[in-house]
């Protein structure tokens, strides 16, 4: 199939940036997106134009770091799966596409469709740990913890932090992200110790970082190529409040 | 110089014990003094980071990613193996080390493998307080599943995503350490050298990827946790980045590189599609659990599939032939990769392969939906459940146990596996070699180390499914925080390490060099078309079967292509700047280099064993013939520049294990 691609391309993050007209010809159905780009950039670097620079990896679905906005959705039209993972069958002969960065304050482009998610870490930093050192653990069956929760706090922790929530958020809000970390260990007996303290600072800095409100409004869930249920959020209200009344802090 | 693996003295089962009562410690207020540079934060990268930083080291610990969450550990899928012997099924310490052992064929270290064993339960211990959500079992307790190469169940997992949840985990735990400051992060950065002053390595030549800045940093030592080199195939299940930059500028500085032919091809990924393709996609091992692999056993059958005439349901079951359930009745579908992959190689070589390019075999869950389905009806006591409904339940569980794997393969090919076969085939996926280290993981670079998938120690010729997350974790948790001691207590007077020697000034100065050579270079040819080149070069002629003739020919089209890489390769863009060709460009050139020391080292090896089959060598049954006479050794290289590698032998002796024809039929 032969597609036309509008590209966001911003040479820093300083710069203005533009959206750019490239042809992609002979591009067939088995093609993952990102390959589809690959096979674009070698003809860029061919025709001595630099080549559009987009985050990627794994390109197995796991591993976050690939992003882009594609024709108005996070990770592309399908629902639970990631850019890396979309291949071009879901296109047919003759699209435009509309590629662009995850758009977000709290997330500023490096080069064109790269961002900088460095505030997710500093999230993390803050709270998204158990205190445990190396060595200082009990026997791994010493505390049973019923299979419905692990399950739940399993699903929580699939999150793979690439930030598609924030991008398809009106407001740019990072609860979902957040609500996935608190929940895991919420639901975990290890958790409990640190619990109040950890949601507090998870969501100081949250909103030190400049991400912004939720108003339920669900895009984020709907889009998460993980399917992380907007549950996460109620929980992390609930945990947040819980924790106002009883932090000691 | 001769290799001293620096093993203890003593039996066995005692020289971890005796080793962790000796060796030397350093007191907690000169642990603040001395600095420690981790590369890679993958499993061994980030719980070795987290628990350096616990003891009081400072460490800086680099990742080219743009989060340490994002290294390769985490797509690891099937689970992680230890002996806790929670099933009750007779497992110990010693059968997790025998398994190990014979998995590897005979061609890892004992010592090594035996202290790997022996902190295997300790992971486990240490990964649920941090909050990893394994798979549990109704009554709260932690479940296991099987995997190849073994009779025991001892692989904890959390679904299909293992290696996502401890990553995860170790990464928490670095991060608790970069909020207290005694870890600081370098996000998108990559090592481009060693430093090595009066001898021992004090620091690294990093580059910021997103600025182009070149930096320097120092440290009382280096840790390489920079995991495996499979990328010189261009197509393996590794993710883009891989990279063996670090490592192979280890060994450029005198770091040997050990076994570096022993490779694994991975028997269940999903078949390559065309010419376009960038990566290759893991099916985990654990399918193999419940999965039946088979192909055709007429031609005809085989040949209708490849045109598309006949689809698998259109085979009756007596026309199947499940040829790893023939050839290995007591594995069966759980035979060793290395073993797994020859079988299917084996099958499509005579003609059975089923897909349009004839490189594939079927993997098939209807028996496993069947069998499921049954047993939830009688658990759900509908006694008169029809076979719809049955059906329907097997699903329900399959889905449970691997949905996320069967949402993957529907991604990737459009193909649903719950209702037609899976189609699979061998790919690239770890690498056994790597740099040679001691028992305390030293490189042999005075103070340079290496952990997990980076080094050669503990896998041999080929590791058992579950092994990989286990070595990482063991590496950083529970081994170099003990044997880094051993080096350290000499440099409690040592103060901080100056980054104005000058050999950072000779170190950063080749850095500039070669990437203004990269810049400048008048070519006209991408970054990837030599990478495709050099791998399609490894994969036919030191892939999953070698021969004398084809490593001679490689040796040459790679000297070849490296010499056409230097005066034909394009890099756009600018030097100061995020430029991703430009570091594509470097981690290709050290490729180039590395796919020739492999086809040395496997021309080397007259015998196969495990990953490395040479043709001339097998049993009449199409088995890997040992010659354990000549080549139980490790074959160990050390760089001399221009001139041929020199290859040093590590002899290894086996006291506790006797070796055999290893075999599971």
């Amino acid at each position: 199939m032969n597609l036309t691609l509008k590209v966001w391309r911003q040479s820093n993050a300083n710069a203005e940036g533009n959206f750019e007209t490239y042809d992609a010809k002979d591009i067939s159905d088995d093609m993952s997106f990102l390959e589809m780009l690959d096979v674009v950039n070698e003809q860029l670097i061919e025709k001595g134009i630099e080549p559009v620079a987009f985050d990627h990896d794994c390109r197995e679905g796991i591993c976050g770091m690939c992003s882009l906005f594609i024709n108005g959705r996070a990770h592309g039209p399908l629902h639970g799966v990631t850019t890396c993972q979309l291949h071009m069958r879901s296109f047919k002969d003759g699209d435009e596409i509309v590629i662009e960065p995850w758009r977000a304050n709290a997330f500023p482009i490096i080069k064109d469709l790269v961002v900088d998610r460095s505030a997710f870490d500093r999230i993390q930093h803050a709270g998204g740990y158990i205190s445990v050192n190396t060595g200082a653990a009990q026997d791994a069956n010493a505390i049973p913890v019923p299979k419905q929760n692990a399950d739940e706090a399993f699903e929580a922790a699939t999150c793979i932090g690439c930030g598609a929530c924030v991008a398809a958020c009106k407001n740019s809000s990072a609860m979902l992200f957040v609500g996935a970390k608190v929940s895991q260990y919420a639901l975990l007996p290890q958790g409990q110790p640190e619990r109040e303290k950890r949601v507090l600072a998870m969501v100081n800095e949250m909103d030190a970082e400049g991400f912004g409100a939720c108003t339920n409004t669900g895009a984020c869930s709907a889009e998460c190529p993980k399917e992380i249920p907007l549950s996460v959020i109620s929980r992390l209200n609930r945990e947040y409040i819980r924790a106002s009344l009883l932090s000691k802090d | 110089m001769t290799l001293n693996s620096k093993i203890p003295n003593g039996p066995l089962d005692k020289k971890w014990t005796d080793y962790k009562d000796h060796v030397r410690l350093v007191n907690p207020a000169n642990k603040r003094n001395i600095d420690v540079i981790i590369i890679g934060t993958g499993l061994a990268g980030a719980s070795a980071a987290a628990t350096l930083a616990e003891m009081g080291y400072n460490v800086k610990a680099f990742c080219f990613q743009d989060s340490p969450r994002r290294a390769h550990s985490i797509a690891a899928q099937g689970g992680i193996n230890a002996a806790k012997n929670y099933k009750n099924d007779g497992d110990s310490t010693f059968r997790l080390f025998y398994d190990t052992i014979k998995g590897g064929d005979y061609r890892a270290r004992e010592a090594n493998v035996h202290r790997l064993a022996e902190v295997s339960a300790n992971i486990i211990d240490q990964c649920v307080a941090q909050g990893v959500p394994f798979a549990r079992e109704y009554g709260g307790l932690l479940d296991n599943r099987s995997f190849g190469g073994v009779q025991v169940q001892r692989t904890f997992y959390a679904a299909g995503q293992t290696g996502q949840q401890l990553l995860l985990g170790a990464y928490s735990a670095m991060n608790r350490q970069i909020a207290s400051g005694k870890v600081t992060m370098y996000n998108r950065h990559e090592m481009l050298d060693l430093v090595i002053v009066d001898g021992k390595a004090r620091g690294i030549i990093a580059k910021n990827l997103v600025s182009g800045e070149i930096e320097r940093h120092s440290g009382h030592a280096v840790l390489l946790a920079s995991g495996g080199y499979g990328n010189v195939f261009f197509l393996s299940t590794n993710a883009m980045g891989s990279n063996v930059t670090a490592a192979w500028k280890a060994h450029k500085k005198g770091a040997y590189f050990a076994n570096p032919c022993f490779t694994q091809i991975h028997p269940t990924c999903i078949p390559v599609s065309g010419d376009h393709q960038s990566k290759l996609t893991l099916m985990s091992e654990s399918l193999r659990n419940d999965g039946r692999i088979w192909v055709p056993a007429k031609m005809e059958d085989a040949e209708a599939l490849r045109q598309g005439a006949k689809k698998a349901i259109d085979i009756p079951e007596e026309d199947r032939d499940y040829y790893l359930e023939r050839r290995y009745p007591s594995f069966g579908n759980l035979v060793p990769r290395d073993v797994a992959s020859r079988a299917a190689k084996e099958r499509c070589d005579a003609g059975f392969g089923v897909n349009k390019t004839g490189e594939a075999v079927f993997l098939d869950y209807a028996a496993a939906i069947q069998r499921y389905g049954k047993a939830e009806a009688h658990r759900k006591n509908l006694h008169d459940a029809d076979a719809a409904k049955i059906t329907e339940l097997g699903k329900a569980v399959v889905k449970e146990k691997y949905g996320n794997l069967f949402d993957m393969y529907m991604q990737i090919t459009g193909d649903n596996p719950y209702e037609t076969p899976m189609k699979i085939y061998p790919a690239v996926h770890y690498t056994m070699g790597g740099l040679w280290v001691d028992y305390n993981l030293m490189t042999t670079i005075d103070g340079c180390y290496a952990l997990g998938e980076a080094n050669f120690s503990d896998h041999g010729a080929n590791r058992l499914g579950a092994s990989a997350l286990m070595q990482g974790l063991a590496d950083g948790y529970f081994v170099i925080p003990y044997t880094i001691g051993e080096y350290l207590a000499d440099d409690i007077r040592t103060g901080a390490i100056s980054t104005d020697h000058e050999a950072f000034d000779e170190a950063e100065n080749k850095v500039r060099e070669r990437i203004q050579f990269f810049m400048n270079n008048q070519g006209s040819k991408s970054v990837d078309s030599f990478h495709k080149r050099l791998g399609k070069i490894m994969w036919e002629k030191c892939g999953m079967a070698r021969n004398e003739q084809g490593l001679k020919e490689a040796i040459e089209e790679i000297q070849a292509l490296r010499e056409e890489f230097w005066k034909e390769v394009k890099v756009p863009g600018k030097a100061d700047e995020f430029n991703p060709e430009l570091d594509k460009a470097g981690r290709v050139a050290d490729f180039l280099e590395l796919g020739e020391l492999m086809c040395r080292d496997a021309l080397n090896r007259n015998e196969s064993c495990g990953g490395h089959f040479r043709e001339e060598y097998q049993t009449e049954e199409g088995e890997a013939l040992r010659n354990d006479k000549d080549y139980a050794y490790v074959a160990a290289w050390e760089y001399l520049g221009e001139s041929a590698p020199v290859l040093h032998k590590e002899e290894l002796n086996f006291e506790n294990v006797k070796l055999t024809q290893r075999s599971y039929k």
